[in-house]
Parts: structure tokens; C-alpha cells; sequence
């Protein structure tokens, strides 16, 4: 099965899907911020939007306010995952919290910071249930718990979410072979399970923890939706300034908004390099350890540690998603009832019906992304084995390139692009643009699985006289049926959660359930943005059902390929 | 060479009526007692539960398995122990080197903390190596090492933990027929030489009769196994 000559036509496709989209939008946002943008009459190079830039009132503040939310969160997110899983991996406990981390993870940025706003904003459930008995309070008290100046709640909002994300990471990585016997050879050498974690396991598995770690910086400090709903507003952090300016109806204000855009990418390729002199400092005095043999058996207060903020984002979270729900529902709830009043089913449906439209939109985009992503995922995966090409790490690494920029870093130049190519605010051009982002997500998560399918089923099909088409269809496909189903449901998430570019490239037509509900959730009515919260989580909700029960159905008389314990 | 005297029910390892159950399937019964300096072999077919067993001593029984009976060492009950506390040595199939240290960090990991003085421990773990013949190995990468090489760096950094009991876990088996032979009797001689008790599981019967002790067998029938009478320290 050695390669022919022919060029390998799914990894070329996968590198123009990804890397066109991503380097013409950094030219296209590149351009316009030396004052070169030909479509609006610009035509001269000039430093003159990065000097309006710097005059914006309040820059710096919002600059440090990206930086500083954005880097504080995943930072204490990581932290979070990772003393939790060194406290507690191969428990009971562990194995009870880790079921409820990947079903937060389905929920999208946006929905989570609707529901966290109706848990902690003043006239919210937490203040509800202790007033007025506790407090006094017969109105909502005027303090700024939400939108905080400091950024606190949108801080917390992002740790919310980031934690499912890194822990699932780490628990892939953790997939390894005898990692169980390292954790084994470290605690019978004397040394707590905690410390064998750091010392003996984590180095073995945080080269693949690193690249997703720093999405997560590049994404936490370049977030627009979450700052939207739960960060401050005088000024906002620098990305949502940017939106705003972009949408400005002087078009001028493009090009500032564009030097605004390299400006993001700066800060967040600041807040990646500041994460990577810290992780070499931690890494300097994880080294010091290992030759010290102090054994460090004593860890309760370093279990609490891991365990405390673990089960916090877990209940935060099932409160977040239960508040949606009963606001969908509501007819009145008024201050300071813990519970609403009424309830009334038709104003539900009332508005699912008005949410048609976006409902229908942000259906096809996810399917058809879903469809495309972990398709091609497939052919690539398929292509490359076919080759034995196994060894993936650099394919890997580019893959993952899209999702280390800040969106707004090339989006900005994309849109512009598909105003000029005529496609601007058309759903296929929001398609395209979801891709940058799913195709990551679907590559990361199926191949592994495929990697791990045993390569003699293949290859005793081909001895039987089997084609390389009828080994894909009737052995590679069957035999991965749950893993594929499970990418078609991260991709669905993945996609119904984009936010930035259905609102950049849809230029304002094309409306998603998720854009509605983050205008939504700064309007006064929460009972039709809890709705759209709620149906934001339902749709993954569906794909990720549909991914359990499929395969179950289809293997039902097949006990190997039942998930076991 | 100790001297143990045999009558001496505090001494050793003592495996006091332990039974380990999977979903209320009785998987093995067992009761015995290892003298310091002898070694107990477990033999079994895959599924016997032999690494249950293993996994019990040690303090790495998972959650879904029930097991009673107790672990005496030395006269202290270790059952309710976390694994970290209880001083007992293991050894695996593969010899598990941590791959991200040297093989001198490997050993001096293993160093207690009470030794004080990185010099101290450096040449601790630089006299283990010329023990067992890899005099200047320390600043290679494990990885480089033969299996054979790599077998030897894991006896030493478990000895060098100073544990009070050894487990091995077919410790033998990945290592190829002419050096097995050689790495089996080191390990045997070292740890008599250290007074220790040792537990061997394996399933190759030329291990089991080199060790020289008691061979126990864990039977698919589940009847009651039972260690009859006591081993004599081997001399």
C-alpha cells in the first residue's frame, strides 16, 4: 500500500480550506489598517488609522482588560483542571464529576453567559434566594455584579467554559498507554498521588495539552460574545470595541477598527508568550523536584483545591442551564421571587416560532459544517492511512493553526473579501467561514479513533480481495461508527456556537439563533433570550443524543462494539 | 543475611484471608505469610486475578472490586493505607523509566528526602548504577537503554526507595531467554540481601523455580487457597 505518485488531493484540499480563508483575511485586515482599502476609495498607505486608533478614549484600559481577563482565565482554568485531575484521577469522585464536564462543554459560549447572567446579575437567581428574608433587598440591589469593571464575571464566564474544554483535553491525553502503571510506579516510590501527577505524568502528557492551551488564550482574550453579555461596558475589552467600530456607519472608522484587528492580534500573540515564560518557569521548578525525593504524601488541602472550584463550575453551570429553562418558560417573575410566578407554554411557542427563521438558518449552517468537516476529516484520515502516513503531529499542528489567531484578527480582512467577491452575508459564505473553525475541531476529535483502529482489519479485508472503496464503507466506517457520530456532534456544537463569524461574514443577513440571543441578552425581554439560550443547547443536545443512540440501535446484537463500564 | 526466625508472626508480609470479589464473583482467596528474604511465587492463568491481587497489596484495588482480609507488613496493618504509605516496592512488566528524566534523575527520584545534600544523593544513585554493572549510564536517556539495562535502573530505583516488601509483576517476561536468567537471580540475590519479602507473579514456570520459594496457584475453580505451613528463609 505504498504511495503512488499522485499528489494527495484531502490534505491539499484541507490546507487551501484552512489556510486560504485564514491568509487572505489577515491580508485583507493587514491592508486596511495602513490605510489601503481601494473598494471604499483609500488608496493611500498611511499610518493614520493607528493614530486614531491610539486617540480612542479608554485603549489602554481595554487592551489590559483582554489581556487581563483573557489571560487570568486560562490560566486559572488550567490550574483548575489540572489539580483537579492530580488530585482525584482514578476515583469514584473523579469519575462522577468528569460525566457532567462533557456535556457543559456542548454548550455554547453564548448560552452559558446568558444563564451565568440570570444566576449572578443583581435581580438574579443568587440574589433571589436570599432576599428579602437574608437582605432586605425588595428591588435589585445597584451594584455592578455583572459587566464589573474589572471583568470578574466575564472571567468567571470563560473559566465556566474553558474548564470542560482542558479537562477533556487532558483526559485524551491521558489515553495513553501505562499511564496508569507510571501514576502506579510513582506513589510506590512513596511520592502522594498528587505529586506523582506533576512530576511523573503531567511532563509525559502536556505536549498535547499545550497547543489546545493556547486556543484558549488566543480565544479568551479575543472573545466578543462572552464580553457582550457579561463584561464591562466602560469600556469594553478591546474585540467588542472592534465590532463596534467595524459597524460604524462612517466607513472610515474601518480602517481604525482594522488597525484595531492587528492591534488583537498582538495582544493575544502577548498574552500566548507571556503563558510561555511562565510555563518555562513552572516548568524550571518542576525540574528542581525530581531529583529532591521529597515525597509530598500529605494533600488534602491540594485535593480541596482541585475539588472546590471543580464542583463550583459544575453546580454554576446546572444552575446556569436550569435558570434558561425556567425563563423560557415564564410568564412573569417578578423581584424577589426565587421562583417565576406563572408559566405560559404559548408564549413559548410564540416565540419558536418567531426564532424560525434563525432556527432554520443556524440548522443548515450546522449541518451542512457538520457534514463537510467530519466528511472530509474522514477522506483525509482514510487518504493518509492509505499511505501510512500515520505519524500526523505536523498535519496536526497546521490543522490547528486557525483556532491560535483571534477570530477578529482575520475575519475582519475575510469579510471584506467576500463583499468584493460578491458572496458577503451569503449562507455559504457563513459555511465557509464556520469551517475554518469546525474542520479543527472534527480532525482533533476523529483521529485518534482512527488512529487507534487496529490496521490488520483493513488489511485482512484486502487479503480477501476487498477494494479500497468496500474497506472504507463495510469495515473502516462501521467499526468507527460511534467516534464519526461523535464528531458530527462536536462539529454541530462547535458551529451553532460560532458567534463572530456568522456575525461578520453574515454582514448582518444572515442570522443565527446564537447572534439573536447575544443582541437578545442586552435587550430587556430575558424570557425570549433564555429561549434562544436554551435552544442554542438544545441542537447539540440532539446531535449528541443521536450519537449515543445511534450506534447503540445499529450494534444492539454486537457486544464488542458496546461502549463498555 | 537475616535471620528470621520463622516463628516470628510479625516479621514479613502477611496476607490475612484475603478475598477479592468482582461484582459479587469470588476472583481469589488467599492466606499466607512471606518471610523476609523469601519469595512467594503466584502463578495463574490470565483472569485469575492475579493483578487484583497485586493492585490489593499495593493499595491500587479499583473501586468496583470488594476486597476483604487485611495486609500485614512487619507487623502493621497496611489495608486502610494509600498506596504512598505503604513502603512496598513494585516492579512491572515494562520497566516504566520515567522517560522524561535521566537515568541518574530516575534513581535519585527514588532517593527518600531524608538523604540529604545533592552530592550525597548523586553518588547513591551513581554506586547503584556500577551495582549492577552500568557504572556511567546515568546522564543517558532511558530510552536508549536495552531492555535488559533498563530492567536493572528500575530494581535500583525501587530499592533505593527503601521499601520494606517487593512486588513483581512478571518483571521478567519482556527481557529475552539469555539475560533473563541473569536479571532473575539479581534481583532474588538483592533483594535476600536486603531481608526483603517478595511476591512474584508470573506465568512462566522457570521463574517460578528459580525463585526457590513457595509456588502458589490460583486456580480457575476458586477453590480455598491457602498457603499451608511457612517457608523457610532461603539460604
Amino acid at each position: 500500500m505504498r504511495a503512488n505518485g499522485n499528489p494527495d488531493v484531502p490534505s491539499v484540499l484541507t490546507v487551501l480550506l484552512l489556510a486560504v480563508p485564514v491568509l487572505a483575511g489577515l491580508a485583507g485586515t493587514a491592508l486596511p489598517a495602513f490605510g489601503y482599502l481601494p473598494v471604499l476609495g483609500f488608496e493611500t498607505l498611511s499610518l493614520e488609522p493607528f493614530h486614531q486608533l491610539f486617540a480612542e478614549p479608554g485603549l489602554t484600559r481595554s487592551v489590559s482588560l483582554s489581556l487581563g481577563t483573557g489571560l487570568t482565565a486560562s490560566i486559572v482554568s488550567l490550574v483548575i483542571v489540572l489539580l483537579f485531575t492530580a488530585g482525584w484521577y482514578g476515583t469514584r469522585t473523579f469519575r462522577r464529576l468528569s460525566r457532567f464536564l462533557s456535556p457543559i462543554l456542548s454548550i455554547p459560549h453564548a448560552a452559558a453567559a446568558i444563564g451565568l447572567a440570570f444566576l449572578i446579575a443583581p435581580s438574579g437567581f443568587l440574589v433571589r434566594f436570599i432576599s428579602p428574608w437574608a437582605t432586605g433587598w425588595t428591588r435589585p440591589p445597584d451594584v455592578l455584579i455583572l459587566n464589573d469593571p474589572y471583568g470578574l464575571a466575564m472571567t468567571l464566564g470563560l473559566v465556566a467554559k474553558e474548564v470542560p474544554f482542558l479537562f477533556l483535553i487532558t483526559m485524551a491525553a491521558l489515553n495513553r498507554p501505562h499511564i496508569q502503571n507510571y501514576f502506579k510506579a510513582g506513589t510506590s516510590l512513596g511520592y502522594g498521588r498528587m505529586a506523582t501527577f506533576f512530576l511523573v505524568v503531567l511532563p509525559q502528557i502536556y505536549p498535547l495539552i499545550r497547543l489546545p492551551m493556547l486556543a484558549v488564550i488566543a480565544y479568551a482574550t479575543s472573545v466578543v460574545d462572552v464580553a457582550e453579555i457579561l463584561g464591562p461596558t466602560t469600556p469594553r475589552p478591546l474585540a467588542p470595541r472592534l465590532i463596534i467600530w467595524m459597524n460604524d456607519p462612517d466607513l472610515a472608522m474601518r480602517l481604525m477598527a482594522s488597525a484595531g484587528a492587528l492591534l488583537q492580534l498582538f495582544v493575544s500573540a502577548a498574552a500566548i508568550f507571556a503563558f510561555l515564560v511562565l510555563e518555562r518557569i513552572a516548568e524550571t521548578c518542576l525540574r528542581q523536584q525530581f531529583v529532591m525525593g521529597r515525597r509530598h504524601q500529605r494533600e488534602k488541602v491540594g485535593q480541596l483545591a482541585g475539588l472546590i472550584p471543580m464542583l463550583s463550575i459544575i453546580v454554576l453551570m446546572a444552575l446556569a442551564i436550569a435558570l434558561l429553562v425556567l425563563w423560557s418558560g415564564a410568564k412573569s417573575w417578578w423581584f424577589p421571587a426565587t421562583l417565576p410566578q406563572n408559566f405560559s407554554l404559548t408564549q413559548v411557542i410564540k416565540a419558536v416560532l418567531m426564532a424560525g427563521p434563525a432556527l432554520t438558518s443556524t440548522l443548515l449552517i450546522a449541518s451542512a459544517a457538520a457534514v463537510i468537516a467530519t466528511g472530509m476529516t474522514l477522506w483525509l484520515l482514510e487518504a493518509r492511512s492509505y499511505r501510512n502516513k500515520r505519524d500526523s503531529r505536523r498535519l496536526k499542528t497546521l490543522i490547528f493553526l486557525p483556532l491560535l489567531l483571534p477570530q477578529v484578527g482575520f475575519l475582519f480582512g475575510l469579510q471584506m473579501f467576500f463583499l468584493v467577491a460578491g458572496i458577503g452575508g451569503t449562507i455559504g459564505a457563513v459555511l465557509l467561514a464556520h469551517l475554518v473553525f469546525v474542520f479543527p475541531y472534527a480532525f482533533l476529535s476523529l483521529s485518534d479513533p482512527w488512529n487507534r483502529l487496529d490496521p490488520r482489519f483493513a488489511k485482512a479485508a484486502t487479503s480477501l480481495g476487498a477494494s479500497r472503496v468496500q474497506i472504507f464503507w463495510q469495515i473502516q466506517l462501521p467499526l468507527l461508527l460511534r467516534p464519526v457520530l461523535v464528531t458530527f456532534a462536536i462539529a454541530v456544537a462547535i458551529s451553532v456556537g460560532q458567534y463572530l463569524p456568522t456575525l461578520m461574514i453574515g454582514a448582518g443577513r444572515i442570522e443565527t439563533i446564537t447572534t439573536e440571543s447575544v443582541a437578545l441578552a442586552s435587550g430587556g425581554n430575558r424570557q425570549i433570550a433564555a429561549l434562544y439560550g436554551l435552544l442554542q443547547l438544545l441542537i447539540p443536545l440532539a446531535a449528541f443524543t443521536l450519537a449515543a443512540v445511534v450506534p447503540s440501535v445499529v450494534h444492539s446484537n454486537r457486544s464488542a462494539m458496546q461502549l463498555k463500564g | 543475611m537475616h535471620q528470621v526466625d520463622s516463628s516470628d508472626r510479625t516479621s514479613g508480609l502477611r496476607l490475612e484471608n484475603v478475598a477479592i470479589r468482582l461484582d459479587d464473583l469470588l476472583l481469589l482467596d488467599i492466606d499466607c505469610h512471606i518471610l523476609p528474604g523469601t519469595v512467594l511465587t503466584i502463578m495463574g492463568e490470565s483472569g485469575s486475578g492475579k493483578s487484583s491481587l497485586l493492585d490489593f497489596i499495593a493499595g491500587y484495588l479499583k473501586p468496583d472490586f470488594e476486597a476483604e482480609g487485611r495486609v500485614i507488613l512487619a507487623g502493621e496493618d497496611l489495608t486502610e493505607r494509600p498506596a504512598q504509605e505503604r513502603h512496598i516496592g513494585l516492579m512491572f512488566q515494562s520497566p516504566l523509566l520515567f522517560p522524561h528524566m535521566s537515568v541518574l534523575q530516575n534513581l535519585m527520584f527514588a532517593i527518600p528526602a531524608s538523604v540529604k545534600g545533592r552530592a550525597i544523593r548523586r553518588d547513591l544513585a551513581e554506586q547503584a548504577l556500577e551495582d549492577v554493572g552500568l557504572a556511567g549510564f546515568g546522564s543517558r536517556d532511558p530510552a536508549t537503554l536495552s531492555g535488559g539495562q533498563q530492567t536493572r535502573v528500575a530494581l535500583m530505583r525501587t530499592l533505593l526507595s527503601e521499601p520494606r516488601a517487593l512486588l513483581l509483576d512478571e518483571p521478567f517476561s519482556s527481557l529475552d531467554q539469555t539475560r533473563r536468567a541473569d536479571i532473575r537471580d539479581l534481583v532474588f540475590k538483592l533483594a535476600r540481601k536486603n531481608g526483603l519479602p517478595v511476591l512474584l507473579v508470573t506465568h512462566d514456570h522457570e521463574d517460578a523455580v528459580a525463585a526457590g520459594g513457595m509456588i502458589h496457584w490460583l486456580d480457575q475453580d476458586k477453590a480455598r487457597n491457602g498457603c499451608t505451613g511457612e517457608m523457610q528463609p532461603q539460604r
